[in-house]
């Protein structure tokens, strides 16, 4: 079994990284240093932490008890009765666990970014510039002020590691926090949906991976060419859920896309379309 | 022990998956292939004159059984994983004795959004319009760029069709890209063209039919190669052909042999004596032309000028593939009649003469600034050596052409790489292999990672940055 490997970037960011887990961290100020220590102090045994709990955390409404379980189970909490496990928060409630070992004395803001799904920091008068990259040709920045009170960001689709049972590209969420974020992702994702629409492909999850936590549920695995009507209907219904979600004070802001289409929601998002994702080179 | 292939526990992190035949785990890393644990993208090393199939060489020290790597292998870039973004040292960084000097080869995987790929597609057919755009599965891909010597050059990718539109645009891309770059076939549509199934090393099929042979030259190429073979056999002979149709009593070639003039007359542009532009349009028929009936480019025969009854005629693409020989009746109309063998001959040669038309495919990509930090702690020095060929650049043991001018852009054959070398990620971009060979102290000059150095045994002993299988493959072309 390979252990967890610890590698600080040049740049000054610290990379985490154990099985299934990937974690970007970085912290600002003259704490930072420190505050690196401690994310790897977190982060060693951690895996193991959430790995006791497996079956609880891929069920529906079982007990948990270690402090990232629970920390799942509250986020996905109020999604329910729809079908949701708290393995549905599980990248943004990591994030978050190592991000509240950072905090500390001469941390003025501090990120850790797991594999898209961000848990922030910012103290008082501080901002983060967030890159937003969810569809080529729509990207943009959002700028976060401390007191916005957005300290979690979430991005779900169906073409990514999980599985959706959605037909988002991306759904990127702002919320209090990164679990919160990461939860209603995937259920706005899961929202843009056209049932029983003939470009779209499903399986079963377990048939693609034999202990998913979505069981014998049709996950997306393929999206064919859809008409604008067909983006429309689809990212309405997305944009149903992320409303009745921003009403109820689960999140802040949300953007969706689908193919070439696009709905946002919420203050945070001003999308520039001249910014794209940077290209690799 | 049951025949059917049972689910198994990954026990490559603590997540210990539960994996069934042909997935991978939560990790996307390690998969269950017929029952064993492995990782999902294996090193490939070529070994000169390896059995033929290769073999799998485990990576992960538990599992090495001592087994020696075959002498004179070369660590690719393939399954070698990335470390982009450019935080650390490339996954593999070997030193190893090359004819007695220390060398050291980087070894990486890159992923590529400035990425294309050149097609040359074998063919006098008309394909489409230059500058039209090309389609695969509906979205614009690329476009048809010069027509060349018997064949069409087609471009496919590029940064502005993988990132610059819509993203279901850069997928269709990516996909349409890695599919030609690992030889599968891809069906291509050219706006106010043809429908053109690539697949590199294989035939072209345009619009359903497989292309068979390149033109053995234009039409008055052919003239001027078999004219004196003619002679004798018949008094006129058309190589019908869309570039320029050769007419063997007008043209030079026929006057060195004091070939006497026929009074026929060819609608088309002349050029030069016994050349003629135009003729027809481009098209799926004779010689690249609309033509199904070749009579339909001559015009009234001159009596003046020598024609008369039983003169005979033949008419043949320059591939030799379509063919049809005439007689002159009294009133000087053409009638079909029998191809005598002796012409028949003549035929078959230019046949013989035309090479296979195939598909050829090209990848084409610029290695940046962060590929080359997992190199060098100088990217720049990096770029020199490559361009000054101190640095052998290869991917997947391929050789590259480097182009001159600035950044190491590169082309490589993709039939040079072994099956499967190229991959994607969701970006979309491209990855593919590419390792940088040169000698150790030039390294260690430019800045190189010194302490990740590693002997080829030491890498074989441990792996990668993750446990992984290497995958020995026969040495491409051998």
């Amino acid at each position: 079994m390979t252990g967890a490997q610890i590698t600080r970037l040049p740049d000054g960011r610290l990379h985490l990284h154990e099985g299934p887990i990937d974690l970007i961290c970085q912290a600002y100020g003259t704490g930072s240093e420190a505050a690196h220590a401690r994310a790897v102090a977190r982060f060693d045994g951690l895996l193991r932490e959430l790995v006791a709990e497996l079956p609880s955390l891929r069920g529906v409404d079982q007990p948990t008890h270690g402090p990232i379980a629970r920390v799942m189970a509250a986020a996905v909490a109020p999604f329910r009765p729809v079908f949701i496990t708290p393995m549905a928060a599980v990248a943004g409630a990591v994030a978050e666990a190592v991000l509240a070992a950072m905090v500390g004395p001469g941390v003025e803001r501090a990120y850790v970014n797991n594999g898209g799904d961000i848990a922030l920091h910012l103290g008082p008068g501080q901002t983060l510039t967030c890159a937003l990259a969810g569809a080529l040709g729509s990207g943009g920045t959002v700028v976060l002020r401390d007191t916005d009170g957005v300290r979690g960001i979430a991005t779900s689709g169906w073409g990514g590691r999980s599985w959706s049972l959605g037909i988002a590209d991306a759904v990127t969420v702002l919320a209090r926090s990164a679990a919160m974020a990461d939860a209603a992702a995937t259920m706005i994702a899961n929202a843009v949906d056209l049932p029983g629409h003939a470009a779209i492909t499903r399986r079963p999850a377990v048939d693609l991976q034999a202990d998913s936590d979505l069981g014998q549920r049709l996950v997306t695995v393929g999206v064919g060419p859809l008409t604008p009507a067909d983006r429309s209907r689809a990212l309405d219904a997305g944009l149903a859920s992320a409303q009745a979600f921003r009403a109820r004070g689960l999140i802040d802001s949300a953007a969706l896309f689908l193919h070439s289409d696009l709905r946002v929601l919420g203050p945070l998002f001003l999308p520039h379309p001249d910014c794209t994702e940077p290209a690799y080179a | 022990m049951t025949d059917t292939p049972e689910k198994i526990r990954c026990d490559a992190c603590p997540v210990m998956c539960y994996i069934a035949p042909g997935q991978t785990g939560a990790c996307d890393r390690y998969a269950n292939a017929n029952g064993r644990i492995v990782r999902t993208d294996p090193v490939v090393m070529l070994h000169h004159a390896a059995e033929k199939g290769g073999r799998i060489v485990p990576f992960a020290s538990r599992d090495w059984d001592g087994d020696p790597v075959p002498q004179a292998s070369v660590i690719t870039g393939i399954g070698s994983g990335t470390t982009y973004p450019d935080y650390k040292p490339a996954p593999f960084i070997v030193s190893s004795t090359v004819e007695g000097a220390d060398m050291v080869t980087v070894v990486t995987e890159a992923i590529f959004s400035y990425c294309g790929v050149k097609v040359k597609i074998d063919t006098d057919r008309f394909l489409g319009p230059e500058g039209a755009t090309i389609r695969a599965q509906g979205e614009a891909v690329g476009h048809v760029t010069t027509a060349e010597y018997g064949s069409q050059m087609l471009s496919i990718g590029g940064v502005h069709h993988l990132t610059g539109g819509a993203k279901s645009e850069g997928r269709a891309t990516c996909a349409a890209m890695l599919a030609l770059c690992n030889a599968e076939a891809v069906e291509l549509v050219i706006e106010g063209g043809s429908t053109v199934v690539v697949q590199a090393g294989q035939a072209p099929v345009v619009d359903g039919i497989a292309e068979r042979r390149m033109r053995v030259g234009c039409g008055s190429a052919t003239i001027g190669m078999f004219a004196s073979q003619w002679q004798g056999l018949v008094d006129e002979v058309v190589v019908v052909d869309d570039h320029i149709t050769g007419v063997v009593s007008e043209h030079q070639a026929g006057r060195v042999l004091d070939w006497p003039p026929t009074g026929i007359r060819i609608k088309g542009h002349r050029s030069t004596p016994g050349r003629y532009f135009k003729v027809s349009e481009p098209g799926l028929g004779w010689g690249g032309t609309r033509l199904t009936n070749p009579l339909e480019i001559l015009g009234d025969w001159q009596p003046k000028k020598g024609a008369r009854p039983g003169l005979t005629l033949l008419m043949v693409s320059t591939t030799g593939e379509e063919f049809a020989y005439f007689v002159l009746d009294d009133a000087l109309q053409p009638q079909p009649a029998d191809l005598p063998d002796a012409l028949r001959e003549t035929v078959g040669l230019i046949d013989e003469n035309c090479e296979p038309s195939l598909c050829t495919v090209l990848f084409m990509g610029g290695a940046g600034g962060s590929l080359r930090a997992g190199v060098t702690r100088n990217p720049v020095r990096l770029t020199r050596s490559v361009q000054g060929g101190m640095t052998r650049l290869t991917s997947g043991g391929a050789d590259c052409y480097v182009w001159p001018g600035g950044g190491i852009t590169f082309m490589v054959d993709v039939t040079a790489l072994p099956a499967g070398a190229f991959g994607h990620v969701p970006t979309p971009a491209l990855v593919a292999p590419l390792e940088f060979t040169l000698p150790r102290e030039a390294y260690l000059a430019m800045g190189g990672h010194e302490a990740a150095i590693r002997s080829l045994d030491q890498v074989m002993q441990q792996g990668g940055e993750y446990p992984t299988a290497a995958r020995v493959e026969p040495w491409p072309n051998e």
